[in-house]
């Protein structure tokens, strides 16, 4: 009873800061993805398949960015280099490695066209994206005649 | 219904936690107190937290929010902190130095596609770019650089190799031009804690910041 009489009145901050805990842990959630992926959706979702994921972890562990971005042609920018399977095929580009010799070949579809469907070209949790633009978030399934 | 079942349920715990605390401890009482109340300010004055730190960093491919969870490959996929096993890490970006990593010899990118040997052209030299404004000024250090890159990645498209041809500022880094074509990106983020990565050679002592225009102009002064 004692505990009772001498915090009379003090329980309002008690519950405010109850509900501001649950209000972060419920609402903010920062994109997690590693820093430096890039989803390149240019012709993926037209033409019904995921978007790519390009990890730039995982390369630059095994190549210096000369090798791409100056001997391969890659352009320092996400969505800018027009990739197409066809130009992959050929050799160039990603298809530079990934052709069966010094990376995987490309009938690992799924391996890079592992992004979520709709997504848009960007660099993952670069900081202007972390700045100005709120998380990604999956659009809703759209409404087809089946489930309307 | 659940949902405000459990907000009761929570909150009536840490109302319980904190009172039991708070009687036995004076002290911290008033801490939690003075910590709660801060929840009866107004929202005007809460903190900035647009760039928080992320909760889950260097998550699997599974749970990083953008692999689709339904593609089975997606499974198959290196989690990072496999990867950065044994590297240097820092507190940004990958969470991982890729610079010490590299001078450490913890990772060994090619620099060829093919032959593993081929070596980097790797030229020491520091350009140091003096800063209008009162943070330190800018030391630039090609030796890191050319240890990734080629001259002409950045020569001449991104960056004149001129004295005083290149007008940098912050917006435009932040925008993806000149070192925000890789940082911020790919290369070490722009944040409050990479601020003296690039800012490193502290102002002379005698420094004073340069009077703006108004003020030399000032017909009233």
């Amino acid at each position: 009873m004692a505990l009772k009489i001498k915090h009379r009145g003090a329980w309002k901050p008690f519950v405010l800061g109850a509900f501001a805990v649950l209000l972060f842990a419920g609402v903010a959630q920062p994109s997690k993805a590693e820093y430096g992926d890039v989803v390149i959706n240019n012709y993926s979702d037209a033409a019904g398949m995921r978007p790519a994921v390009f990890p730039h972890w995982f390369h630059r562990i095994r190549f210096r960015c000369k090798v791409c971005h100056a001997d391969l042609g890659f352009k320092f920018k996400a969505g800018g280099n027009q990739i197409t399977m066809a130009k992959i095929i050929d050799g160039k580009f990603c298809g530079a490695c990934h052709n069966g010799e010094v990376a995987w070949s490309v009938e690992n579809c799924a391996m890079c066209h592992s992004g979520i469907p709709g997504t848009p070209t960007h660099f993952h949790g670069s900081t202007l994206q972390r700045l100005v633009a709120p998380a990604y978030k999956p659009l809703p399934a759209k409404k087809t005649a089946d489930n309307k | 219904m659940s949902l405000k079942n459990g907000f009761v349920i929570v909150s009536s715990a840490v109302l319980l936690i904190a009172a039991v605390w708070s009687t036995s401890v004076p002290a911290a009482g008033n801490a939690i107190q003075g910590l709660l109340m801060m929840g009866e300010v107004s929202a005007a004055n809460t903190f900035n937290l647009n760039l928080k730190k992320p909760k889950n960093p260097n998550a699997p491919p599974w749970e990083d929010g953008i692999h689709d969870t339904t593609n089975e490959a997606t499974f198959n996929l290196q989690p990072p902190l496999e990867a950065y096993e044994g590297l240097p890490r820092t507190s940004f970006g990958n969470h991982v130095d890729w610079v010490k990593a590299l001078d450490e010899g913890l990772i060994k990118p090619r620099w060829d596609l093919l032959d593993s040997n081929a070596e980097p052209f790797v030229m020491d030299l520091d350009i140091v770019r003096p800063v209008k404004a009162s943070v330190p000024d800018v030391v630039f250090p090609h030796r890191q650089h050319t240890e990734w890159l080629l001259c002409s990645n950045c020569h001449p498209a991104i960056f004149i190799p001129q004295k005083g041809a290149n007008q940098i500022n912050m917006s435009a880094i932040l925008l993806g031009q000149k070192c925000g074509v890789c940082h911020g990106k790919v290369a070490f983020p722009i944040e409050t804690k990479t601020c003296k990565k690039c800012h490193s050679k502290p102002k002379p002592a005698d420094w004073q910041p340069p009077l703006s225009e108004a003020t030399l102009k000032n017909p009233w002064k």
